[in-house]
Order: structure tokens, then sequence, then C-alpha cells
């Protein structure tokens, strides 16, 4: 606790040098051009469906989605915006000139798209935002913590004790002073996003644009905190080509601008608990195709962009159980499942937000080294680097015959790669914890003891069966934490500090912090047992450590 | 058709194929630079303008200056024996840059044998790679692809027709593979299954030593074809086994190739296996051939791949316990003849 962190100065003293700053004072140039491109390459078509039938589907499954599926925040405008381009789309069957009709509809659709994405970054709330993230929550660290409310100006204890960022911080902030950054981040909870907004701000580097569910906007304290932290929005129930291609649009646009970026590439929650083993391609392209496009108008002078993954490792997630019924619920193909959440309004996020900070719970982020677009390390110059350390030209990746040339193919392929590279970079900065291993190690006994059955009905045992012997636990748990300090010292996976201690502590202090916000522990040691009170939570953290073949050695 | 494209093209190996593929690409392209590492063979090449069979081209330039062919061309060919190819590439890496493409014609596995006895972790006893794999290791490149298919050199070096597969996950890599080879007597299909195209060709092998040993003992057709069909099946359970897909083997590049190498006394690992069946050790064989019967190499590995791997995989188990002097040609022949396979095909569902 009393030792001493960097405090990191902000690397842009100006708030009007930001990007994201310009971004939002320059954003009708901004819209106008991501429009406009949107546009042209729509225009262009992939040959499979000709405009009319693409805006045919995308009118009907808009005014199916108004009308079946609203949300609070939906513009007021929705259902007659989509009934007037209806009308318009039917009656250009008695039209001549059919294709202009068709054209202006498309601009009409592609401009109220980019309107809908784009975020409304402000100075003044982001300043109060961050306030409330640093302040407030170190306020109420202290009055939870401490001495109760008389200490609330104790400047004692604050969110840098909470939150260890582990890695490479320095690099990270070196590297967005030369090019621009791309964060990566491992995505289990709700509170990621807060979370990496603080980490982002406490390494002084200026606001990341971020695509965020539309869905967290439908509540409100979650709405003004993305908004000032300079979301923009991300509507998952549209899957319509155009909408598709203005929200790639959008994040290659603001790349191309200089605005750090921030994906969770996972897409959604990790549901299992697992780490991602299956990115989403489609806005991690758009860094490949920034980056292209950047050298092409730009030649040796482009500003590189660079990739930076980043875990965080929790030892519980509020929402571990809604979560885990719901993935169980999906991979047992139960035909109906209803989302329920605990994150579903402000009140139990306040709930939570308090347990977290009186409770004490390690929370670490690790910053990545940073990649290339190919997923090649680079250097603190920014440079790229090929697996001997050879200094590459990021260039040469783009050449056909000594020229820039744009091969859609090409980059798509380039995604898989990067997406596999920041995939190994997950596993191998993921810090385990001794509740991780707790979890794995008990749950994994459990399959043992009853081969015969799958997981659901694993899942269901009764009270007597989830038992073990504290014995066969301990021993099981030293041969796996052998295992995983193996894995680390080839730099495979990362381990918490207490993770060496004598395995009696080791367990306790994991069996201490294992789901521990949870109304029911997962796991508890009553005299010369483990107790499993709740299996598919338990199930839950124990996918954590899934991936690295540890199954082989219990 | 002849001379088509500016371009400089590259291929590394002076071996049988590397001298047929040079043949076939100065066909289409202005220039070709064929490296040969031993400095000997390369001033023998220049002085007589031929390779066993083969009648090198005219713009086809021998050099052994692996950096200027790095320099020079954009797209390489390596044929290289496997053996050689992860030291070819530690050579021709450090010239190397993201913009090459690299297609090879090596039909054979890279073999790391680790022996770390005080590691408690399993995964890492041996490690077995393709070679697009270990161009990636080794250098920055990228855009990779193979080429794969009956492909007898001396058949082309006689101008026959013939056909081939370019492989690569880049559609550019398969475009160039096939303009600076496709002519009127060279086909040239694509495919975006690198890895088990790969596998293909490399597993071919096994069963055509396997077929020699047939024909050496005079089994008959019905024989052989009972054999080879096996042999297919096996070659499918072992590549999808590693990872790959059905598709490509049922193609040029499995059944075509496999085709070709089963009935020609033109395949190198097909007459180690008639040699075999006559008789003679496999050292006595291996030491009176020029080159490399890649299908040997294939059965040890395959053999000690499956010690970690519960498929079975009855031919490549006999076929190694013949090479290694367990038991005879005879024997294996009655062993194969009572071997309880059971369904015919399995690997379509």
């Amino acid at each position: 606790m009393s030792q001493s962190r960097p405090r990191y100065k902000d690397i842009l003293k100006r708030k009007k040098d930001w990007p994201i700053v310009n971004l939002s004072q320059n954003k009708k140039t901004f819209l106008d051009e991501v429009s406009q491109n949107v546009f042209t390459n729509l225009i262009q078509g992939d040959g499979r469906k000709t405009l009319h039938e693409e805006l045919e589907t995308t009118i009907y499954r808009e005014k199916q989605r108004v009308i079946n599926n609203p949300w609070r925040v939906d513009p007021k405008d929705d259902l007659t915006f989509w009934k007037r381009i209806q009308k318009k789309q039917l009656a250009i069957k008695k039209s001549k000139d059919k294709i202009t009709i068709e054209k202006e509809i498309l601009k009409e659709i592609i401009d109220r798209y980019c309107k809908e994405i784009v975020g409304s970054f402000n100075k003044s709330s982001y300043r109060f935002a961050k306030r409330i993230t640093t302040f407030g929550f170190a306020r109420l660290l202290n009055a939870a913590r401490v001495k109760g409310f008389k200490s609330i100006f104790s400047r004692q204890l604050d969110l840098q004790d909470q939150i260890h960022v582990v890695g490479e911080p320095e690099q990270l902030r070196k590297l967005a002073k030369i090019g621009t950054i791309v964060l990566v981040p491992t995505h289990f909870s709700n509170l990621d996003s807060i979370l990496i907004g603080w980490v982002i701000q406490f390494l002084g580097l200026p606001p990341f644009i971020y695509g965020a569910g539309l869905n967290l906007f439908n509540i409100k304290i979650l709405a003004y905190f993305m908004n000032s932290l300079g979301a923009y929005k991300l509507d998952r129930r549209k899957k319509n080509p155009i909408y598709l291609e203005t929200l790639k649009e959008y994040s290659k646009r603001a790349l191309e601008w200089g605005c750090h970026s921030l994906f969770f590439p996972g897409g959604t929650r990790s549901r299992s608990g697992q780490i991602e083993n299956s990115l989403k391609l489609g806005l991690l392209g758009t860094a490949i195709e920034a980056q292209r496009s950047l050298i092409s108008d730009h030649g040796k002078q482009a500003k590189p962009i660079f990739i930076v993954p980043v875990v965080i490792n929790y030892q519980f997630t509020l929402e571990a159980p809604s979560l885990i019924n719901e993935h169980l619920k999906r991979t047992g193909r139960e035909r109906y499942y209803r989302e329920s959440d605990a994150f579903s309004n402000s009140k139990k996020i306040t709930t939570f937000l308090m347990k977290f900070f009186t409770k004490k719970s390690d929370i670490s982020v690790s910053i990545g080294r940073g990649l290339d677009v190919l997923g090649n390390y680079v250097n603190d110059q920014g440079q790229s680097l090929d697996q001997h350390g050879q200094v590459i030209d990021i260039k040469d990746y783009f050449l056909s015959n000594g020229k820039v040339n744009v091969d859609k193919q090409r980059e798509n392929t380039y995604v898989q790669i990067l997406s596999k590279k920041i995939i190994e970079e997950y596993y191998k900065n993921n810090r385990v914890y001794s509740s991780h291993l707790v979890a794995y190690t008990a749950f994994k006994m459990l399959e043992r003891k009853n081969t015969k059955l799958d997981l659901y009905s694993i899942l269901r045992l009764s009270e007597e069966d989830l038992t073990l012997d504290y014995e066969a636990f301990k021993k099981n748990f030293k041969k796996l934490r052998k295992v995983i300090l193996e894995l680390n010292e080839q730099d495979k996976v990362d381990v918490n500090d207490k993770f060496k201690n004598k395995a009696d502590e080791s367990i306790i202090y994991g069996l201490n912090n294992v789901g521990m916000y949870h109304a029911k522990r997962p796991l508890i040691k009553a005299k010369d047992q483990i107790l499993i009170l709740n299996a598919s939570t338990l199930y839950y953290y124990h996918n954590r450590l899934e991936g690295y073949g540890l199954e082989k050695y219990i | 058709m002849k001379n088509t494209y500016s371009a400089t093209v590259g291929v590394i190996g002076t071996g049988n194929f590397g001298t047929a593929l040079a043949n076939l690409l100065a066909h289409k392209c202005k220039r070709v630079l064929l490296y040969a590492r031993n400095e000997q063979k390369a001033t023998q090449l220049i002085k007589t303008r031929k390779n066993g069979s083969h009648q090198i081209a005219d713009n086809v330039e021998i050099i052994t200056d692996i950096s200027l062919l790095a320099e020079k061309c954009n797209v390489i060919f390596p044929i290289v024996p496997s053996i050689n190819f992860r030291e070819m590439m530690k050579k021709l890496s450090p010239y190397l840059k993201p913009y090459h493409v690299l297609i090879h014609g090596t039909k054979g596995f890279d073999f790391n044998e680790i022996n770390n006895k005080n590691n408690a972790l399993k995964e890492s006893k041996n490690q077995i790679f393709t070679m697009s794999e270990v161009i990636r290791q080794e250098s920055s490149v990228v855009r990779i692809g193979c080429i794969a298919g009956p492909n007898l050199s001396k058949e082309i070096a006689l101008k026959m027709p013939a056909a081939s597969v370019i492989a690569s996950d880049f559609d550019e890599v398969i475009h160039l593979g096939q303009k600076y080879l496709k002519s009127d007597r060279f086909l040239v299909f694509g495919s975006n299954d690198l890895m088990s195209t790969e596998l293909c060709g490399i597993l071919k092998n096994i069963i055509a030593v396997g077929a020699g040993t047939i024909d050496g003992m005079k089994l008959g057709e019905n024989a052989k074809s009972l054999f080879i069909t096996r042999g297919m099946v096996e070659m499918v359970e072992i590549g999808k086994a590693m990872g790959g897909q059905v598709e490509p083997f049922l193609g040029l590049a499995g059944i075509g190739d496999l085709i070709a190498t089963c009935s020609s006394n033109l395949s190198r690992n097909y007459n180690v296996g008639l040699r075999l069946a006559t008789g003679e050790k496999l050292s006595e064989i291996t030491h009176s051939m020029r080159e490399v019967a890649e299908g040997i190499k294939t059965i040890d590995i395959i053999h000690e791949w499956s010690k970690n791997n519960p498929i079975r995989i009855p031919i490549t188990e006999t076929l190694y316990k013949i090479i290694h002097e367990e038991i005879t040609v005879e024997e294996a022949h009655a062993y194969m003849m009572k071997f309880p396979f059971t369904s015919e095909i399995k690997f379509l569902n």
C-alpha cells in the first residue's frame, strides 16, 4: 500500500491540442468526409446485391426494428423518418430517374447514421467526469475504508492503491506522442469502460474515443460518463451493410484524424469468463485500412498507428452469475433466454461501486507492449520490429510492385494475423491470482470426480456431491501452480506477487477473493473440506485459466 | 506468349524441380534468377547450361549471392529439401522485406526435436512445422504460398503438359503464381487453404514409398489400387488430425499428386519403395540417390507425431517398421492383408 507509484504528467498540456477536441470542433467537416466516403464505397458495391435490393432490405428491417424493438435512446422521429424513406423508395418505380433517387436515399440514410453514431465530446463535462472518477471514487474509498465519514477529505487512500497499472505504461505514453493509439482491452465487465477511462487519464493521455453499445446509453448515469469520455454509439440491433460501413468509416476516419481509440475487440463482455479467443475483425480492420490510407496519402510522413493490448485482471466480476447463465443457456441451446443484467440500472451500479471500494480486492490493468497494425512489436521510437529485432518498414506490407495499393482480401488476411497476435498477448499478459487458481483447481477436480457427467449435469450436482478433500485440493493446487510458474518463466502468462506465497496462505487468499461480492460465495473452506456453494459461478471463474493446457496436469 | 512479363523472379534450389520451375517461369518472365547454394554446381551449370535432363532456358541466370536474389526479385520460389529449408531461410531472412512474396515447393516437414527433460510441460516435446510456418518464423514475410500437384520434373523438362495448385491465404499470391506460371502446357489452379495443401504434398510421399513396395513385390494392379485407396484415407485422417481440411486432398494436390507419384518410377519416393521390396537396404538406397526422398523423413516424423495423437495409421507404422528393418516387406504385406479395417471411408461425415 505504502509503496510510491509514479504520477504521470499530461503528455499534451493544452486541451486544444487534443485530437478529440479537434474532431469535435470540426465535427461537420469530419462527418461530411465520413458520409462521402461511405457513399462512394457503397455506390461501387461488392457486386453481391444491387443498391436497390440493399435499400429495400435495410428500410424493411429498420422499420421492423423501430416497431418491435424500440429503445429509450432512439431518436424521437425514428418511425417518421423510416416511413418517409420507405414512401420515397416505393415511389421510385414510377419515376424515370431511378438511380438518382436511390442515391439520394442512400445519402440520407448514411447522414442519419453518421449523426446517430457521432459522440458528443465536451471539454468541460470531460473535466467533470474525470473528477468524478478520480476524486469521487477516491473520496468514497477513504470514507469507507479509513475512518468513516469524516475522512472523506483525507488523501490517505486513492484509486491508485486499488488499481495497479502494470506492464508497459511508459512505452504507451511515448507511443501516444509519436502516433495514434488503438487500445484493445479484454472485456469482462461493464465497469471496464470506466476503468479504462480512468487508466487513460491516470497515464496522462488525452481522452480516447470509443464505440460503446447503444444499450448502455439507456442508463442515464452510464450515458453521462460515456458521452463525456468520448464515446460514440454503436447499435448492435442494426446489422445492415450501410450501417456497418458507416460505423467502420467513422472509426477509420477518426484514426486518420489522429484520434486515439479504444476498441473492445471481443465485441461484448466475455460470457463464459474465458479470455477472448476470437475477436471481431470489423473494427480492428479499420486500423489497418487507416494505416494504409495514411501511408498512401503521406508517404514517409505518415503517422503510425499502434495497437496496444490491455488485460484487465479482476478477481471478481459483478455480473458473473448472469453472464455465466447466459453463456450456459446459449451453449446448452435453450430456446429462450432473457437478458437479465446486474448492470441494468443506476442504483445497482452505485451499490456495486460502494461494495467495490469498501472491500479490498486488487485490480490490475496490464498494458501490453505496443504493436504495429500487423501485430509486430514496436520499439520506443515507434518503429516496427521483426522477430529478430530488426527494424522493418510498415509500408512494405502494403506494397505491390513497389506501389501502395488497396487490396481488400489482403487486408482481411492481415486482420486475422493481427487478431491472432492480440489474443497471444492477452494470454501472455493475463495475470493469474490465487483466486483464479483455486476456482480452476476446484472445478477441474469436480470434473475429474464425475467423468461420466456432462457440464450441465455437473452444474446440477446436489450439495453432498459438491465437496472436495482439502489435502487433495492442496496437492493439485500446488501442482498446477508449478506449471503456471513455469509458463510464467517462459513469458506465457503473468502472475500476481502473492501467488508465490506458501500454499496454505495462497489458498486462503484465493478463497477469500474468489467471487467475494456475490451473495453466494462460490467456494469456501470448512475444516478439512472445500465446499462448492455455487458451481456455475465457480465454472465462470475457472474459465479464466482455460486455454493454457493446464487440464493435462490434473 | 514468351516473356510476357518484365518481372525478375527468383528460384532457390537447383534440384530437379527447382530447375523445371525456373524454366517454366522463364517462359513467362523476362528474367529468372536461379540461386545455387553450391559454388561448384553453379559454375558447372553456368558452363554447361544443363542440369540433368533439363536444358536451362537462356533467360535463367544462375547466381550464388542470395542477397542479390532478394534485392532483385519481389517474388521468390524456394524449392529446397525440407531438411535444409530452415537454414536456407536463416540465410535469406536478413534480406527479406514484408513486400516479398514467397511460394515454396517443398513437400516435407520441418522437425524440431526439443530435449527438455527437466521441463514439467508436456506440450513442447516435438514440434512439427510446414514450410510456410518456417517462413513465418524466420522472416518478416507474410505473403506466403505453396505450389503442389503432380509435377514430375522430368516430364516438365520434356515440355509435356502438367498442372499445379498454388495455395495461399492471399489472393494476390495466387494471382501472381498463376500469372508467372500459367501457359499452354502448364495449368495453375488456386486454393485458399495453404496448410491443407502443404499437408497433401507432404503426406502423399509416405504412400508413394508404399506403392513402390507393392510394385516391387509384383502384387498386381488390384493390390496397388487397394493400397493407394487405403493410403489416401490414411493421408486424410492424418491431415485432419493435424488441423487440415478434407477438400484439398480430393484435388490436384492430393489425389492428383498421389496418382502420379504412385505409378511412376520418375518419383524418388516410389523408387525407394521399389528397391526396398527387392531387398536393398535403406542406407544403400539413400546413398546412391542424388536427391532426397522426402517420404522417408516424413514416415519418421509422422511415427513420432502419432505417439501423442491417438489415431490409427497402419500404413505409416508398417512402412516405419520396414525402413527400420524391424520387419521385411513380405511380412508387412501379410500383416496389412489381415489388418482389421473397419468402415471404408469415415472422413466425409
